[in-house]
């Protein structure tokens, strides 16, 4: 029950548990006598939800709050009663108003839509368990991923389909903007908070004291996303801590005895989001959350998205977690109400447990076979023979199985026929023909089209494949470190290859969920998978290449390929750039041009430096590592590129991809 | 006996007989004999060892146990529940632990005199004490009697007659120019000296120091137990330290005063023990922790003897050196005579019951009492679980069984109302205007009145308490009790904290049936409250109890460090919760205190080890 993260050094090793379709049942009977069933939910110390109006005053008469209050008002000069009105706006604009029959509602439209978008919503029983009895013990705070809307539709909707109570879940404000879409959200238990609220005091206070008076109280669990917000390339985002702190202070400062932290698994097997995140990566903005919008999206409901899993993994109790790590006696001298900026080894540990948190998540994905199909056709942009693919599929699945992935692979079934269904679901994706499969990326769909119009239509495929390939990155990743570092290192001594590893996985440590500090682990983590699969001698000072391990190696390396080039690019195009004060909001259609230049010159083929995302996350390391500084010059920001040091980044980034055609080449010997 | 030095009185085994009950509350004099028997510790220098358990707690012939029908009864005369059957006491034993009158774990009958190392002395140390005249003993019950506190693991060890190490011999100094004497020699010879008073220690203050190789010698101050002066003037009163408590009061109740001084241990703890650990008394909100009644100290160091040169009420002339002495747990010198503040004896005493419908209430009234500085002599409030165990084994409120229904009727759950218990003195008119107000504010709460009698009773409990761990022990059953002092914003979430804790940690380490794990406030401060947790288990089934045992307490201490809580309200810390000194007092105040041992001590003459 209280399971510790334990280090995941045989992740092969790892147990998971059996999946049951929840949609087979509201196929079988009457949505609506559902919706309308009684519903009595286990509570945590049979605490009845408190009402919203009740909730509100427990807020605003908090010490914590109170004292804020009085803090802003002598700071700005305003009245404590002025200020205190503020509060109650901001609350007002925060708070969930949680009522049974909008649950009751969306059980009922919910029920009909799943039906209509998949064909199966799986999940693990047993996590549901394990989630009933955490929701007795201490309060919970449920940590899905987040890849799309449905997310928290669906999380509310299966915890009211399995009698636990229904969570109080942190939005974004932009769905408040969408006219009674927002209400709706609101009455099921949403609560919505402003994207950037930096400086604004008041607005920390309240929004941080709701949190915890009704984790606190027990009232009902707390949902938010790590991620902080969808995320548009389906691989997991660096979490964000600032929600973390809030639900974990209460345990700290001993109000609690201990939270249960769930983390959750949402995986689709087609996300419905996803041409509209290859437009947005590419630079065509996000549309605004409408109800207009949402109508139109009634299109998709036409269309058919296979299944969904989702996987409620072990609670994990902050209080195991933080043993030895905080020292809760901290806290002692300062009243408790009084905020305190976490110290140094509380945001080490928030870190930490952040990153530990997305990573349970991301173990416990569940894969479909397309994403290894995907992974095979993005590094084949020629195409590949459908039997060729086949037997490739069928390698690639046993080496990701080796690697530990969460592969729902049909049992029983016939690889081909595996192949194949897979390629009829994502068949908007490619084109088959004459057993020759291909991404959809060659056919002009215009003769009028500019060769500019062609490429972005191409990126668009090519992202929203990408975005299934990410899925499995989190498997490959260290192997495929090791791989590219024993490509780049000058010699095949552990602690040369071990420099470059460290390089690259310093270099995409905000492309990839790396905890910062567990290099050295994550070092032995690749070897041991690569030596266990014969890829790799590791010898007390040398780490020898198998005969046999080429392909393997070649396989890994061109996974990061496209992160490799794209850096690359994002380098190129900041040592080249003219403009001494390129400005932060300039740089991403600064790189977008430069990179789809390259392509229509020919020197470039992957698409996915045009990926905003990466663009953005080759910046946050270049400034990490020093190579570009922030200077606000007024309201701008404005980036100073150091050439010599992303010239340098560059170069080294280039040694690691000399052989970026190696598995083109082994494919070749292999046919 | 093998001793010359004494004749052995008479009248030792005389007991004075319990006074009348009737009418105790309007009886202006012996407020405190209602509840116990009256024995003068000090009569003969083996006289405690002769009435008292070797191996568990209090007089020998006061226990628990469940007699042929499966009912417990409180054997002996000394007390007012003596005699006593307790018919529901073996259904909450048997209910609250898992336990079965049919396992027994009796303790070893006697002590095995063979497994008592011999006596390692000093015979040039030996010599001279003889020489001077004091009065010496090595015979090995006097120096098992005198090498144990209280605490579980001390007892538990004597109940299976393991015996560790012991003092090499025992001196009885009987004045304060004798211990001067024994402190000088021990210095000459470098003997280690542990002084010892009532024996009630619960902090492993009084366990030999393993590694101690030279001869350890016990210093008993039983014999220095006069009142040498009072001076009705200035209501003081200038007492030999190794008086005990319960004869200081008695003797001074004798002559119309008292010290108003009642830790729950004062039938058996001693003046200088109770200086030596910064001892709180049940009333010290109206007379004040020890270190407010102390006027003046005596103490013999090493270094020679320290006192202040005048009685003067307070004094601004540096760091107050009394505070060197106060909890310093026997590791300067020997505390010899102490000046005390004295009250005339109240002229009313009444107790009191209030039921709050849960613990949250409770804490808040107590609160509120503290704030308004309302505080009766006494104010306690136990938790649910407590106060079942009151309920169910002396009836504490369902004899009021009227009452009881009452409640529930208001809507008190059972599982969830405390209770407090409240003790006022004072002049009569004042005891009931003050009643009044308590009251009142215990209304704002949720609280009602629920008698005198369950007031009463509670805090009879008290001095029980701990003879129900020795009948606890006879049934595969430990336990023991701890306490903390913490800010009042902090009590609730400190209290159900580690009380989870012990239970968490408990079904970590393999003991089958839940633990009893429960709180009291017992004591209220402007700033906070003091916080005792009475925790015990069944043992059955596991092979190392008290390492258990010893490892939940460990985590249950760590647990109120992290919550706020003190290392000791006043208990001391002696060896037991050593670790956490530093912690508590930083480096550098820990640096000051060795500093001053240093000086004070140079050859660790007194070197039981406790504090530092």
């Amino acid at each position: 029950m209280f399971s510790v993260f334990i280090q995941p050094r045989h992740p092969v090793l790892k147990k998971r548990d059996d999946f049951e379709d929840v949609l087979e049942e509201r196929r079988r009977s009457s949505d609506l006598r559902y919706a309308l069933r009684c519903y009595t939910p286990t509570l945590y110390k049979g605490l009845v939800p408190c009402k919203a109006s009740m909730l509100k005053s427990i807020v605003l008469q908090s010490d914590h709050l109170q004292y804020v209050i009085k803090q802003v008002s002598s700071e700005s000069g305003d009245s404590a009663e002025c200020v205190a009105e503020e509060a109650s706006l901001i609350l007002d604009e925060m708070a969930h108003r949680l009522q049974l029959s909008t649950i009751r509602f969306f059980a009922f439209t919910l029920s009909k839509a799943f039906k209509r978008l998949f064909r199966s919503v799986c999940v693990n029983e047993e996590g549901i368990q394990r989630l009933q009895q955490a929701v007795q013990e201490h309060p919970v705070v449920l940590l899905p991923s987040h890849r799309s809307y449905m997310d928290f539709l669906m999380m509310s909707y299966l915890l009211y389909m399995c009698d636990l109570p229904l969570p109080v879940i942190a939005a974004g404000m932009d769905f408040m903007s969408m006219k009674f879409v927002g209400e709706m959200l609101r009455m099921s238990g949403a609560f919505f908070i402003r994207r950037s609220f930096g400086g604004d005091k008041l607005y920390w206070a309240v929004f941080s004291e709701y949190v915890k008076t009704m984790l606190r109280n027990g009232y009902a669990p707390v949902e938010f996303f790590l991620e902080g917000t969808r995320s548009r390339t389906c691989k997991s985002l660096t979490p964000k801590m600032g929600l973390l702190n809030i639900v974990m202070e209460p345990f700290f400062k001993g109000e609690l005895f201990d939270v249960n932290l769930v983390p959750v698994s949402i995986s689709y097997e087609r996300i419905l989001e996803e041409s509209l995140y290859a437009r947005e990566l590419l630079g065509v903005p996000k549309p605004k959350e409408s109800t207009s919008g949402l109508l139109k999206a009634r299109r998709v409901l036409s269309e058919d998205y296979g299944s969904m899993h989702v996987y409620f993994g072990h609670p994990v109790s902050l209080r195991s977690l933080a043993e030895g790590k905080i020292n809760r006696s901290q806290y002692n001298l300062l009243p408790r109400y009084i905020p305190q900026k976490p110290r140094v080894d509380t945001h080490e540990f928030l870190n930490d447990a952040a990153f530990r948190l997305v990573r349970i998540q991301e173990e416990n994905m569940v894969l479909k076979p397309w994403v290894l199909i995907a992974t095979l056709l993005l590094q084949n942009p020629d195409g590949l023979e459908l039997s060729f693919l086949t037997e490739q599929t069928d390698w690639l699945r046993h080496l990701a199985l080796a690697f530990g992935a969460f592969l729902d692979w049909p049992n029983h079934e016939a690889c081909s026929e595996v192949v194949s269904c897979s390629l009829a679901l994502h068949r908007h994706l490619l084109s088959v023909s004459a057993g020759h499969v291909q991404l959809n990326v060659t056919d002009a769909p215009q003769d009028e089209t500019t060769p500019e119009e062609a490429v972005f239509h191409r990126a668009v495929v090519v992202l929203s494949c990408a975005s299934y390939r990410n899925q499995i990155l989190h498997v490959f990743l260290r192997p495929a470190l090791l791989a590219v570092a024993m490509q780049s290192a000058n010699s095949n001594r552990k602690d040369d290859v071990y420099n470059c590893f460290n390089f690259l996985r310093n270099m995409f440590s905000n492309e990839f969920i790396l905890c910062p500090g567990d290099s050295v682990q994550d070092f032995e983590e690749a070897c041991y998978l690569l030596m266990k699969r014969g890829v790799l001698q590791v010898l007390e000072h040398e780490i020898v290449m198998s005969a046999s391990g080429h392909s393997t190696l070649a396989f890994l390396c061109s996974v990061l390929d496209p992160f490799l080039q794209g850096y690359q690019v994002v380098c190129r195009c900041l040592c080249e750039e003219t403009n001494e004060n390129l400005t932060e909001k300039e740089f991403i259609p600064a790189v977008r041009s430069f990179a789809l230049k390259l392509i229509l010159a020919g020197r470039l083929k992957c698409c996915e430096a045009l990926s905003s995302d990466l663009q953005k996350n080759a910046l946050a390391a270049l400034l990490r590592l020093k190579a570009v500084r922030k200077v606000k010059v007024g309201d701008q920001v404005t980036l100073k590129v150091n050439k010599i040091a992303v010239n340098s980044l560059e170069d080294t980034l280039g040694k690691s991809n000399v052989n970026q055609n190696s598995w083109c080449s082994s494919m070749a010997m292999l046919k | 006996m093998p001793l010359s030095h004494y004749t052995p009185c008479s009248h030792s085994k005389k007991y004075i007989a319990e006074q009348d009950r009737a009418g105790a509350r309007f009886n202006k004099e012996l407020t405190y004999s209602v509840r116990w028997g009256t024995v003068e510790f000090s009569r003969s220098l083996s006289l405690r060892q002769e009435i008292m358990k070797w191996n568990g707690w209090g007089y020998s012939d006061s226990r628990f146990l469940f007699n042929k029908k499966g009912q417990a009864e409180f054997t002996g005369k000394r007390y007012r529940l003596s005699g006593l059957i307790l018919p529901s006491l073996k259904d909450w034993f048997e209910g609250t632990f898992g336990a079965n009158l049919q396992h027994r774990s009796p303790a070893t009958p006697s002590l095995n005199l063979s497994a008592v190392a011999p006596p390692n002395l000093n015979q040039p140390f030996v010599e001279d004490l003889k020489a001077a005249g004091l009065a010496v003993s090595h015979d090995p019950e006097d120096r098992v009697f005198r090498a144990h506190g209280h605490c579980l693991h001390e007892v538990f060890a004597l109940r299976e007659g393991r015996i560790g190490r012991v003092p090499d011999m025992v001196v009885w100094p009987s004045c304060h120019s004798d211990v001067e004497k024994i402190v000088e020699l021990a210095c000459k010879h470098n003997v280690c000296l542990i002084p010892y008073g009532g024996g009630t220690s619960v902090s492993s203050a009084l366990e030999c120091p393993r590694e101690e190789t030279r001869s350890i010698v016990s210093l008993d101050t039983s014999q220095m137990s006069r009142i040498l002066w009072i001076d009705e003037k200035n209501l003081t009163a200038h007492v030999e330290a190794g008086i005990i408590g319960q004869d200081l009061e008695r003797q001074l109740n004798e002559r119309g005063y008292c010290t108003g001084h009642e830790p729950d241990s004062m039938e058996f703890s001693s003046l200088g023990g109770w200086v030596a650990t910064r001892a709180s008394g049940m009333k010290k909100n109206i007379y004040g922790n020890i270190e407010d009644l102390v006027v003046h100290i005596k103490m013999v160091t090493p270094r020679g003897v320290i006192e202040k040169s005048c009685l003067g009420p307070r004094m601004s002339t540096g760091p107050d050196i009394h505070h060197f002495i106060l909890g310093s747990e026997g590791t300067l010198g020997v505390v010899t005579e102490v000046t005390l503040k004295i009250r005339p004896i109240p002229e009313y005493q009444k107790y009191g019951s209030v039921v709050f419908p849960n613990f949250q209430q409770g804490v808040a009234c107590l609160r509120e009492v503290a704030r308004q500085r309302c505080a009766p002599a006494s104010i306690r409030l136990m938790d649910n679980e407590q106060f079942q165990f009151g309920e169910f084994c002396f009836s504490l409120i369902l004899l009021n069984f009227f009452l009881l229904k009452n409640f529930c009727f208001k809507g008190f759950d059972p599982q969830h109302l405390c209770v407090a218990t409240l003790l006022f003195e004072g002049d009569r008119g004042k005891v009931l205007q003050h009643e009044k107000q308590v009251y009142d504010i215990a209304a704002k709460f949720g609280g009602l009145a629920a008698g005198e009698d369950n007031g009463q009773r509670g805090y009879m409990l008290t001095f029980v308490i701990a003879y129900l761990r020795d009948l606890g022990m006879d049934y595969y059953v430990i336990g023991e009790s701890f306490e903390t002092s913490v800010p009042w914003d902090r009590v609730l979430d400190l209290c159900r904290n580690v009380k989870e804790r012990i239970v968490r940690e408990c079904k970590e380490r393999g003991v089958q049936c839940p633990p009893l794990s429960t709180s009291r406030v017992t004591q209220t401060y402007d700033a906070g409250a003091c916080v005792y947790f009475y925790f015990a288990f069944n043992y059955r089934g596991l092979s190392d109890p008290v390492h258990v045992y010893e490892q939940v307490e460990h985590a249950a201490r760590e647990e109120i460090l992290a919550n706020g809580g003190s290392l000791s309200h006043h208990h001391g810390v002696g060896k037991l919760r050593k670790e956490w000194m530093k912690e508590s007092v930083s480096g550098v105040g820990l640096g000051m205190l060795k500093s001053v041992k240093e000086y004070v001590d140079p050859q660790n003459i007194f070197g039981n080890r406790n504090l530092l």
